[in-house]
């Protein structure tokens, strides 16, 4: 996704320049009241405060108010970035408040609030440094304003829990009575500072509890789907099934005399929405509208054909980026024995719990859009790309999303529709909001690949050669072609690279070719959760137990021979494998899988228990993940996406697939989409590894390791590979 | 027309009667903390009590509601988030994005009132409303805490 949503961002730091140009001087008088509608969402009042700096506002009864730029989406980022802020603020962790800025208050203060999009598992890891010396100036102010409040060095003076004390005197001050002075003083340059060592966090890398469950509780959060504004105006979509079509026409006569319906408007050529004055009633008019498509060529599309497409791709003789080194093709010609192995992964909808929504309002000189975003910034471009309103006069108010995975970043497709339908009527609110079967209909899917492997062995065993094409979609074509430099897209061999520091492989092989071959459908792609470290890891975490296997070797003893060169990856698999008790007995029946991998900056290992009954019955009794993201921000937080992971990833293991007939998408809700339940959910426990030398991610790398971990203790279990995903269509014995 | 009795409320609705009680809830009467996920009584995220019972809104048609059947949405479970799933809820953190915690939180009371010591296998059962997070982990830890917490009370 980066490459994606830094397009985005230099895009929209061109425009930033003039707006901010333009701002210049009027930054602080900038108000943070809450957006109408979503007075319920936020716990806050900011605007009674005073801001010391970008980051902080304090209140007189001392509440810290902490300003994040990230999207909660269920990671926990805005607990994370509070809990670092927070650390070198020194304030009260039981006083603190978080608040989410706008991508307009952004712009006018010249981004001073740096980039906004959350995806990558980024949120804390690429901003860690920025707000942790935001933090550190606020506190420096305060302190600098208590020693001229009582005219005394700086140097003298002590602050814990957000109270400044000078022993010698044995005068104190809260952090309340201080902002209006701290407020006034010119900042220190907040790359001079020095920041604390981690090893002295008090607030940071403790398991503090999340700051944002209260309202989780009792139904009182305000998510997009939940946005209400006077004379508001609800909308429901139907974009052509078929991607590519067109809209022929439709009866609009039909349905107009349905209770609510206001009217019908044709979206970009492409899709039909109804405007109603509730949902419900705008839904089953467009349900009851008779539309005629332009279905065009791709109609003729199926899985089969999409398929077949693939496997051409196995064998074709150009390709779009590899790396190597050595000579796999002729180690593997020339090697004692020869392991060959062909595996797939089918499209996958990201099926976020809350759809897909947009609450747009086009004024005579000023657009605002409500919406659940993984990139705020990007919203705001489109709505004023959309709505040709200026970025100067344009909005964007962020509830937090009910799930994101991917699919609420860089597209922004749902803001672009809401601008169309809203343009029919000016001055009022329209909330558009996708049916379930719209939002599988219509996702930006993960993209399909399949992939060869072939591997070579010497007499004793020894892994000499490794040759593995990937063949498949790739999400660069779709959303950023950009991102492919001439005719090369290294981004869907995530997790295989050569170089070090985000998705690098583990292994080190005499001689190997990795290849990627480019086959695009009609059907759109994007990132999905862990992206392509989810597809790549099952193919070569598989494969590797099936070479071991043919080598007689453990598995486990199998990887570590060829990590060596590789000890970050290689300590996360020896730390999941001793927690996951690898090499001791297990109850009858049950059996053990282990896999690893690398992505997001981070180190991912997983070991699976699992039985297979006579019938073919699968149980996932256990999985244990230990995971290496540097610093751990928040153990207690972290562990919540190790869990959340093995659900996102067993469930695709288990069930997930989208089909394709007719150049349409065929499973559109979760009766055939099925989502893991809890009575499959297996015990997780999970290691936390930190080296400590580093910022890796969170949020997505370990779902790489759960596919493959069970995977291969199937294959241990029935003596049997499985190499087409899902399991559902598999038999097993 | 339909007279609803919502969280010990009456309240009389302008809708259509083949109208979802889900939508009812959500667009006439206001209360938006009952969420669509599905349509199709798949998901459980709009899960209310009608009668202690737990039941899927959306796939309830708010002309076959009596006025006599009483409604509970998680607005109206405890005056002050106190019931004690909840509180269990809070105390191990099990939301991430919440979007189906109100549904899980609905499912999860109704059990204890049916089972006040559910098993794991009672809460394999009960508890099939989809969480797309994975708390799953952590709901069937907190089902333990708030039976352990209901016994005490």
């Amino acid at each position: 996704m980066r490459k994606t949503i830094r397009g985005k961002a230099a895009k929209l730091s061109r425009r930033t320049f003039i707006v901010g140009s333009a701002a210049a001087g009027g930054g602080l008088a900038l108000g943070f009241s809450l957006p109408p509608g979503m007075r319920r969402a936020v716990a806050q009042t900011a605007s009674e405060g005073t801001e010391v700096n970008a980051w902080v506002l304090v209140k007189p009864d001392d509440t810290c108010v902490i300003r994040v730029a990230r999207s909660e989406m269920g990671q926990g980022t805005i607990t994370g970035l509070v809990q670092l802020v927070a650390e070198e603020l020194e304030c009260d962790w039981k006083k603190v408040k978080a608040e989410r800025i706008t991508p307009g208050q952004n712009l006018a203060r010249k981004r001073i609030w740096g980039e906004m999009s959350t995806g990558g598992s980024r949120g804390i890891r690429t901003s860690e440094d920025y707000v942790r010396r935001g933090g550190a100036v606020a506190r420096m102010l305060l302190l600098q304003a208590a020693a001229q409040e009582w005219k005394v060095p700086v140097g003298e003076l002590t602050v814990a829990d957000g109270v400044v004390t000078h022993g010698p005197s044995g005068r104190s001050l809260s952090y309340g009575k201080l902002a209006a002075a701290a407020a006034k003083l010119e900042a220190p340059d907040p790359k001079a500072i020095k920041l604390k060592d981690p090893k002295d966090w008090k607030i940071a890398g403790k398991a503090m509890k999340r700051i944002d469950t209260a309202d989780k509780l009792d139904g009182s959060k305000i998510y997009g789907i939940d946005i209400k504004l006077p004379g508001m105006l609800c909308a429901a979509i139907k974009d052509c099934p078929v991607f590519g079509g067109k809209v022929t026409s439709y009866d609009e006569a039909k349905i107009a005399a349905r209770p609510g319906v206001r009217k019908v408007v044709k979206v970009k050529d492409t899709a039909v929405a109804v405007v109603a004055d509730t949902w419900w009633r705008a839904k089953t008019a467009l349900d009851a509208l008779p539309i005629v498509w332009d279905e065009g060529l791709n109609a003729s599309v199926s899985s089969a054909s999409i398929a077949e497409q693939l496997k051409e791709g196995l064998g074709a003789s150009v390709t779009n980026g590899d790396r190597k080194n050595g000579d796999a093709l002729k180690a593997i010609e020339t090697a004692a024995k020869k392991v060959e192995a062909v595996y797939g992964t089918p499209f996958l909808a990201h099926a976020t719990m809350e759809p897909m929504n947009a609450t747009v309002r086009l004024s005579a000189d000023k657009a605002e859009v409500w919406v659940p975003t993984q990139n705020a910034e990007a919203s705001l471009a489109a709505l004023s790309e959309s709505s040709g309103v200026p970025l100067a006069n344009c909005e964007a108010y962020r509830p937090d999303l009910g799930g994101g995975f991917g699919r609420r970043g860089g597209t922004q497709d749902y803001v672009h529709q809401a601008v169309a339908i809203a343009k029919e009527f000016p001055g009022v609110p329209i909330k558009l909001i996708w049916s379930r079967e719209e939002d599988q209909a219509h996702d930006f899917f993960r993209p399909i690949s399949q992939c060869r492997l072939t591997a070579g062995l010497d007499a004793s065993g020894n892994l000499i050669g490794l040759h593995a094409r990937v063949c498949g979609q790739s999400i660069n074509a779709t959303l950023n072609p950009a991102g492919i430099v001439n005719g090369k897209d290294r981004r869907q061999l995530q997790g295989l690279w050569e170089e070090p520091g985000d998705a690098q492989l583990g292994y080190t092989v005499p001689n190997l070719l990795i290849e990627y071959v480019m086959r695009n459908s009609h059907v759109p792609v994007g990132p999905w959760r862990g992206v392509n470290t989810n597809q790549n890891s099952v193919y070569m975490e598989c494969f590797m137990d099936e070479v071991a296997r043919a080598a007689g070797k453990d598995p486990l003893d199998f990887r570590r021979a060829l990590m060596g060169g590789h000890p970050k990856h290689l300590a996360v698999l020896n730390a999941a494998a001793e927690k996951g008790d690898w090499g001791k007995p297990l109850p009858p029946g049950v059996h053990r899988g282990i896999a690893q991998f690398m992505g997001y900056g981070s180190y991912s290992a997983a070991v699976a228990e699992v039985s297979v009954s006579d019938r073919g019955q699968l149980k996932v009794h256990r999985t244990v993940l230990a995971l290496d993201c540097g610093h751990a921000v928040n153990p207690d937080q972290i562990a919540a996406q190790v869990e959340g992971s093995v659900a996102y990833g067993l469930t695709a293991t288990l069930y997930g697939e989208c089909r394709v007939r007719d150049g349409r998408m065929v499973d559109l809700n979760f009766d055939t989409y099925p989502i893991m339940r809890l009575a499959e959910m297996p015990k997780v426990e999970t290691v936390i590894v930190p080296s400590g030398d580093f910022w890796g991610g969170v949020g997505e790398p370990t779902i790489s390791v759960v596919a493959p971990a069970v995977l291969n203790a199937i294959h241990a279990a029935t003596g049997k590979p499985v190499r087409q995903l899902p399991l559902k269509n598999v038999r097993l014995v | 027309m339909a007279k609803l009795n919502i969280n010990g409320t009456l309240r009389d609705v302008e809708v259509e009667p083949d109208t979802p009680l889900l939508w009812v809830i959500r667009e006439q009467v206001g209360l938006t903390g009952t969420k669509y996920g599905c349509g199709i009584a798949q998901c459980g995220a709009c899960s209310v009590h009608i009668n202690d019972e737990v039941q899927r809104s959306c796939s309830i048609r708010v002309g076959d509601v009596q006025a006599t059947d009483r409604i509970v949405t998680i607005e109206g479970l405890s005056p002050d988030a106190s019931h004690p799933v909840q509180k269990a809820w809070a105390a191990l953190d099990v939301p991430q994005c919440g979007y189906c915690q109100s549904g899980q939180i609905m499912a999860a009371a109704a059990l204890l009132k049916r089972t006040p010591k559910p098993s794991d296998k009672d809460i394999d059962e009960a508890m099939t409303n989809i969480c797309r997070c994975g708390t799953y982990q952590r709901i069937r830890a907190a089902v333990h805490v708030a039976a352990n917490d209901t016994s005490r009370t």
